[in-house]
């Protein structure tokens, strides 16, 4: 199902009821998600996300824009007509009914022609707790089932009517850091399994990487860019995109485009020949330092800290915008903690320059 | 100093008795020694505190007990109660669940409303109970001067010759026991809900809203949510204003007091709606402590086992 979201607008009104002013939670959100797969609405808190799954879901009602699942539009449509599946953020699941209780739940809800029986109920709710493998737990309780059981039968209830969209609410939020490695895994397996376009909101950028076939970024109600995660991050179109996604997080510098090179502090770091003359921010993966003695950028060293697979260095710099910058080097390139300078060269493809009043994307040739 | 004892054990152990002896001598002067001397004078046949005083001994032994019993006012007392819990508690219950889930669910005019239905709760009850008597008088009132005397009904039988009825004898001297009985569940259901819309109403509040969220995604239909959704997980707060109510209920007295003034009952029937308290207070009022004793711990004993019934009902009944 391809879910077709069209300049959807959320306004909220002010809590302070003295200020007349409307909240604006998603600003003129467009996008299509494509049939079948994972997307990610990534973001910090606030910024719309969790808003824009629940106008998804019909919980909310779009202020303006219109919402298409296929060629239908849904937007007035109220959630139980829509056909979609929800698991929240802490799951809510009935408390005093049982795993299975609680699977079969909307499907003794079908009427009319979609009303089962009492086997083929038995028989779908087994199914689909096979596929999130907890059909040895349907006589429990939610009480006595862990976090992650709990988030599968979340998933199952949510999957049990076939639902034509699937949308997970932080799904890996309540959960501990193995259990989300674990599960957001799981979540993987169960969508391609399924095949069922799914939504997941998060706040947590490693997560939505792993496992989406595309993110959205948002920021105060507004997408700042979609497309697939790997993409984002190596293109970042502005600078919150670019601070938003990665760990260690891009390093960030003031910075001057003088006669086609970039200066950072009074080393010209890389040539830019086709950028015109400005002040500039300049972003600097942390992957994208190459150490060399007799490199264009020297940064002061802090400390080295070794993590086997490879060695961050943690550094100085005057024009630097960040707390501290770090730098991430292969393992068998050895560098002498004592030393209080590294010499570096950067990488073309790891540096970007955004304007500096709008942060926005400044390309060059690479 | 010990990881093990805290200060006040190692140090001066006395003195948390100092710091609890205000509360303890309350207890045991104001709780404890009337419990004590209820099963003494209870267990002495024909106990009477004058005689006491007197230095007049009693035997010990099941009689005030089996007096009581004999009595056919205790008997009429026993009914009469017995019928009052058993109609008023499952009715205001139900009632104080139908109103605290509609209150709950509009946002307008919630506060207000909440307002108006807990002022039962805070009127005093025989205030309550004397505009009740004259809400249901036959007779009315009559005012105005010599020359003219005018006669109003009660509110009530206005209404109904309003709507075209024939007026009822709700509670004066010849009325029937049923229309008095139905002015006392009238009188006891609307003054049991307050108390009851507090604490459903407190339940549904802090019930998480995502579960109804979860239900509407699902389709659920309204009835179903209310069935299979709220009322479960209000199960606790409903066990507990049942178990409350029962106990309430048997304790009834003041209402009837409110109504029909100290004769519980019309003019022409006194005492026909006394309840197990009523009779509690009539046997101390002659002076027969005994037998108030032995009425109190019978009364003690259904309320116990009442409440016994209701755990065990509830501990199957009540989710989680």
């Amino acid at each position: 199902m391809i879910v077709d979201l069209q300049n959807l607008t959320k306004v909220f009104p002010s809590r302070n009821k003295k200020e007349k002013e409307m909240v604006t939670a998603v600003s003129d959100f467009t996008f299509t998600i494509p049939d079948g797969k994972l997307v990610g609405l990534l973001g910090p808190s606030g910024c719309g996300k969790s808003t824009t799954l629940y106008m998804i879901c019909g919980l909310q009602k779009p202020s303006s824009g219109k919402i298409f699942f296929g060629d239908n539009d849904v937007t007035q449509l109220p959630p139980e007509s829509r056909g979609v599946g929800l698991v929240f953020q802490n799951y809510a699941l009935y408390p005093h009914m049982t795993v299975k209780q609680n699977i079969m739940f909307p499907l003794q809800n079908l009427k009319g022609a979609d009303k089962l029986d009492k086997d083929e109920m038995l028989k779908r709710t087994v199914e689909v707790a096979r596929i999130v493998q907890i059909d040895d737990l349907l006589e429990r309780k939610p009480n006595e089932l862990s976090g992650g059981q709990q988030q599968r039968v979340a998933i199952a209830r949510a999957l049990v009517k076939m639902p034509r969209v699937l949308l997970l609410d932080e799904p890996l939020s309540n959960l501990d850091a193995r259990l989300r490695l674990q599960t957001r895994e799981e979540i993987r397996r169960i969508q391609r399994e399924t095949g069922i376009t799914t939504v997941f909101v998060t706040h947590d950028q490693e997560e939505a990487m792993s496992i989406s076939d595309m993110i959205v970024v948002m920021k105060k109600g507004v997408v700042q860019q979609t497309g697939h995660p790997q993409d984002v991050y190596n293109s970042p179109e502005n600078l919150f995109v670019a601070k938003f996604l990665g760990t260690p997080p891009i390093n960030v510098f003031d910075a001057t485009v003088r006669s086609g090179k970039v200066y950072i502090g009074d080393e010209a770091v890389i040539d830019v020949p086709d950028v015109p003359d400005q002040e500039v921010i300049v972003g600097i993966r942390p992957e994208g330092f190459i150490v060399r003695p007799e490199g264009r950028f020297h940064c002061a060293l802090n400390g080295v800290e070794v993590m086997g697979r490879d060695v961050s260095l943690v550094m100085n710099h005057p024009a630097m915008n960040v707390p501290v910058i770090r730098a991430i080097i292969d393992a068998d390139v050895t560098v002498d903690p004592e030393a209080t300078e590294v010499g570096f060269d950067i990488k073309r493809n790891k540096i970007f320059l955004f304007e500096k009043e709008t942060e926005a994307r400044i390309f060059f040739e690479v | 100093m010990g990881g093990k004892n805290t200060m006040v054990e190692s140090r001066r152990p006395w003195m948390a008795w100092v710091y609890l002896a205000p509360a303890i001598l309350l207890l045991l002067v104001f709780t404890v020694w009337p419990i004590i001397n209820t099963f003494r004078m209870a267990f002495l046949v024909g106990y009477r505190g004058l005689e006491a005083v007197q230095g007049k001994t009693f035997p010990f032994g099941f009689g005030n007990f089996t007096k009581v019993i004999q009595f056919q006012d205790f008997l009429n007392c026993l009914r009469n109660t017995t019928l009052l819990c058993v109609i008023t508690v499952p009715l205001s219950t139900f009632l104080a669940l139908l109103i605290s889930v509609c209150l709950n669910s509009i946002k307008t005019l919630q506060k207000g409303l909440q307002t108006i239905f807990f002022l039962p709760y805070v009127t005093n009850s025989i205030a309550i109970g004397m505009v009740f008597a004259a809400m249901f008088n036959i007779v009315g009132s009559a005012h105005g001067t010599s020359n003219q005397i005018i006669i109003t009904a009660g509110i009530v039988n206005n209404i109904i010759t309003f709507f075209g009825g024939e007026p009822v004898n709700w509670i004066n001297s010849g009325s029937t026991y049923l229309a008095n009985m139905t002015v006392m569940v009238i009188y006891i259901v609307w003054n049991a809900l307050p108390f009851k819309i507090l604490i459903l109403l407190g339940g549904l509040q802090s019930v998480n809203k995502q579960y109804y969220d979860a239900a509407r995604v699902d389709g659920t239909s309204r009835r179903r949510i209310f069935t299979r959704i709220t009322v479960p997980l209000l199960s606790p707060m409903i066990a507990y204003v049942v178990i409350t109510g029962f106990i309430g209920g048997f304790k009834e007295y003041t209402s009837i007091v409110g109504v029909f003034g100290e004769k519980m009952g019309p003019a022409n029937d006194q005492g026909r709606l006394n309840t197990m308290v009523g009779f509690i207070y009539d046997a101390l009022e002659n002076n027969h402590q005994g037998r108030a004793s032995a009425a109190a711990l019978i009364l003690f004993g259904i309320i116990l086992v009442v409440t016994l019934i209701n755990l065990q009902v509830s501990k199957r009944r009540v989710h989680y």
